[in-house]
């Protein structure tokens, strides 16, 4: 039955005039699909068309639109602050990315060789809760935990390192590093849990032979662990690297971009741009260029993903 | 396949482009032209803070002529700012003396407020009275009412003139004179505040005459061990090092150039001779450690915290924080203007109008109108003002001025109002030139300055190409 029908429905699917019932499958197939296309043009494809057009025009978000050209993409690159925010953002995906995710392995792995059971489930609960609590919340909690007479600043006293203690978000050289320490905070939970999610797919089989060829667990780690979860890996590297380039909601609630411009990123500068300065096209320009340089970071780490397979 | 996508995303870049023609009020706005320009007339230089009684409120002028909430039932549409009561009691209060007004109110956060009003102006739904976070370019864009004829028919316009001033706006976008968009709710005032007890510990009796003498009593907290200054500086509350700053500048050069700089006026700037005196001073302060050495990390709440709790001889602030100080440190806190530089000098303050505006597709104004009217000549509302926001209600000269609790800091800042009035020392915040001025100069520049990384001279070369630069846009 099925191999009669196979033919049949990929014959169709070739000469789509032929058969009518093609037709209105395909067209069934579009209704279904039509609320969640009509919501991702109107809530995405629609802005990302505005933000591009708005980009060639002088407009406060009220009055007339002047187009002006390229001018507004020339003031990003004339405006130093402006391209300093992208280098804070590169710092960032060492802390937002690099950090989480191999952290991440680390401790995925970990809890699925020596917490397993209720403990392991626990511990990635416990891990995953800063992901949902409102960063709002969190930058309140991280203000004090970083404050002069901070939890932190008390720890270091006691182990006696209080000639380092200083107001953490408020110094130049270290309150990029701050917000860093934030962000590993905040999405170690969620590299941990799609980490070992994909750690207990592996077939126990290879960790057992590996063990019987008197391999230790950081053999194993290397050999087994990493090869096979690559996909997983890239899935959160594109995931944590995009939250570092295009973050806003961390520095925000944490620094607001100071002292001085130390913690200003491209986010920050863009929500000041349009809805402060309310210079919507030098806002618009910036968020082109940082979807540009998001767009152009991904790709390799994609492609490098593919490759593996 | 392929065809089909590229139908698909050619109708969608249509629905795009259709909706972009569909923006709100983008390219069709008439830009109201401001029409009549209400002679200031500066009669008496009275001062803001008047404490006689008035014999008339100005309400019961002409009521039948003058624009009012009529008797049918009227529902007042406004945006107030979420964290100040003072709008919200002054509205309850209306109500009961005027029982056929109801209101429908709205409240966010002052940032909020910045980023919101012009959307909600330009909607066919905008309110009737709002709290305006800056002015300029609501007016330019033709989304705020002309008050002048309301100035005329109440005598706003007959009220000590510093009061509108800083709500009026010419043809040129410049702030300071032209057409009335505005009205204040109350005025507040900045200045020094200072714990009594730790001040009688360094030795201070009076109020310091000269900077001098405040640098000499600064010093005397350090080498006491006391916090000379508490302030804030966290770029999320905004460096609060403008206000010292503003202070210095106001009392080691005049007032008029500082205002032509915060009003936009053609070819004003900030970086002047005195005012490099000024910031060479902050700097020596920043150095000698009269602030907190984590200032960039304080925010504005845990800076009034804290000097609640008794960390800090002084701190620069307004009276609205008056409250709070008489609610941590109930009969301890005192109130200074900043000393001029010589003896004998003018004293100078900001001091700016909580504004209050009318959207130019309000339904009911003239009911907005009077409700901006009756807050400054009512003597209950005036009440309210006082009692709430700490703050001088303003209104005509001579107008009731409330009693207040003996010992409360608000007796201090209220009698403080006419001395700086009568000086003609009423500066508006120079972190309200622009809209980002505070946020992309002043913070971050001072932040650098409390960090080492700019001086003086720097300082006020930075904030003033960001100005430019903005003000270009």
């Amino acid at each position: 039955m099925t191999f009669d029908y196979q033919p049949a429905f990929t014959s169709a699917s070739r000469k789509p005039r032929t058969s009518k019932r093609a037709h209105r499958e395909a067209f069934v197939g579009w209704l279904y699909v039509l609320p969640a296309l009509l919501m991702y043009a109107v809530f995405v494809l629609v802005p990302f068309l505005l933000t591009i057009i708005y980009s060639f025009h002088r407009w406060n978000g009220v009055g007339p639109m002047t187009w002006v050209g390229l001018k507004n993409y020339i003031t990003v690159f004339q405006v130093p602050d402006l391209m300093g925010t992208i280098f804070h953002a590169f710092w960032l995906v060492v802390w937002f990315s690099f950090i989480p995710v191999g952290l991440g392995l680390v401790v995925a792995s970990v809890i699925n060789h020596v917490a397993t059971g209720r403990f392991g489930e626990i511990a990635r609960t416990v891990l995953f809760l800063p992901y949902v609590i409102a960063l709002v919340a969190a930058g309140i909690i991280w203000g004090w935990l970083f404050s002069l007479s901070g939890l932190v600043n008390q720890f270091l006293s006691i182990i006696g390192l209080g000639s380092i203690t200083r107001a953490w978000l408020g110094d130049f050289n270290w309150a990029l590093s701050a917000v860093g320490i934030i962000g590993i905070w905040v999405l170690l939970g969620f590299c941990t849990v799609l980490l070992s999610t994909a750690i207990s797919k592996v077939d126990p089989s290879l960790y057992e032979a590996a063990r019987i060829d008197g391999s230790n667990w950081i053999r194993e780690f290397f050999e087994i662990t990493i090869p096979l979860l690559k996909q997983e890996i890239g899935v959160c590297l594109t995931v944590t690297v995009i939250f570092a380039l295009a973050t806003f909601d961390i520095v925000y609630v944490a620094t607001a971009g100071g002292p001085g411009n130390a913690t200003s990123v491209p986010g920050l500068q863009i929500y000041i741009l349009a809805f402060a300065q309310r210079n919507i096209g030098l806002a618009s320009a910036l968020a082109v260029m940082l979807m540009i340089l998001v767009v152009v970071i991904i790709i390799p780490i994609q492609r490098l993903n593919k490759e593996t397979y | 396949m392929k065809q089909n996508f590229l139908r698909f995303l050619a109708v969608i870049v249509v629905f795009g482009l259709l909706l972009t023609a569909c923006k709100p009020a983008a390219t069709e706005v008439p830009v109201v032209p401001p029409t009549e320009v209400a002679p200031i007339v500066p009669t008496e230089p009275a001062p803001v803070a008047p404490t006689e009684v008035a014999p008339v409120p100005p309400t019961e002028v002409a009521v039948a002529t003058t624009p009012n909430c009529g008797t049918d039932p009227v529902v007042l549409k406004a945006t107030f700012e979420t964290g100040f009561d003072i709008p919200f009691k002054l509205a309850e209060e209306f109500t009961k003396q005027f029982p056929n007004v109801t209101w429908d109110i709205s409240q966010d956060q002052f940032a909020n407020l910045i980023t919101s009003t012009p959307l909600v102006l330009a909607s066919d739904n905008a309110p009737d009275l709002l709290r305006l976070p800056t002015m300029v370019s609501f007016a330019k864009d033709g989304l705020l009412m002309n008050l002048d004829n309301y100035a005329k028919v109440f005598g706003w316009d007959q009220w000590p003139v510093p009061q509108l001033n800083q709500n009026r706006i010419d043809a040129d976008g410049v702030r300071g004179s032209g057409t009335l968009y505005a009205m204040g709710l109350n005025y507040s005032l900045t200045g020094v505040f200072y714990n009594k007890k730790l001040a009688a510990q360094i030795g201070m009796t009076d109020a310091p005459k000269t900077i001098a003498e405040f640098e000499s009593l600064l010093a005397a907290a350090k080498t006491a061990g006391l916090q000379p200054i508490m302030m804030w500086g966290s770029a999320k509350s905004g460096m609060g090092l403008a206000f010292p700053l503003q202070q210095l500048m106001a009392a080691y050069g005049p007032v008029g150039p500082i205002n032509e700089w915060i009003f936009g006026k053609a070819g004003a700037t900030i970086d002047t001779p005195t005012n490099l005196i000024a910031a060479q001073h902050l700097e020596q302060w920043i150095k000698a450690g009269y602030f907190p050495t984590d200032i960039n990390a304080i925010e504005y709440t845990d800076a009034a915290a804290r000097f609640g709790k008794g960390e800090g001889v002084f701190t620069f602030n307004g009276d609205w924080q008056n409250a709070g100080y008489d609610k941590d440190l109930p009969g301890n806190v005192g109130f200074f203007l900043m000393p001029p530089a010589e003896a004998g000098g003018g004293y100078a303050a900001m001091s700016a109008p909580l504004t209050f505006g009318i959207a130019a597709k309000a339904k009911h104004a003239d009911c907005a109108a009077f409700f901006l009217n009756w807050v400054a000549s009512n003597d209950t509302a005036r009440g309210i003002d006082v009692a709430i926001g700490g703050s001088n209600p303003g209104g005509p000269a001579g107008a009731t001025m409330p009693a207040v609790t003996a010992g409360s800091v608000t007796n201090e800042t209220l009698a403080a109002g006419p001395v700086m009035g009568a000086d003609g020392g009423a500066m508006d915040f120079i972190a309200n030139a622009t809209s980002s001025i505070f946020a992309q100069g002043w913070t971050p520049e001072l932040q650098k300055m409390v960090g080492g990384q700019q001086d003086a001279a720097g300082l006020l070369k930075s904030v003033q190409a960001e100005y430019e630069r903005e003000l270009a846009q």
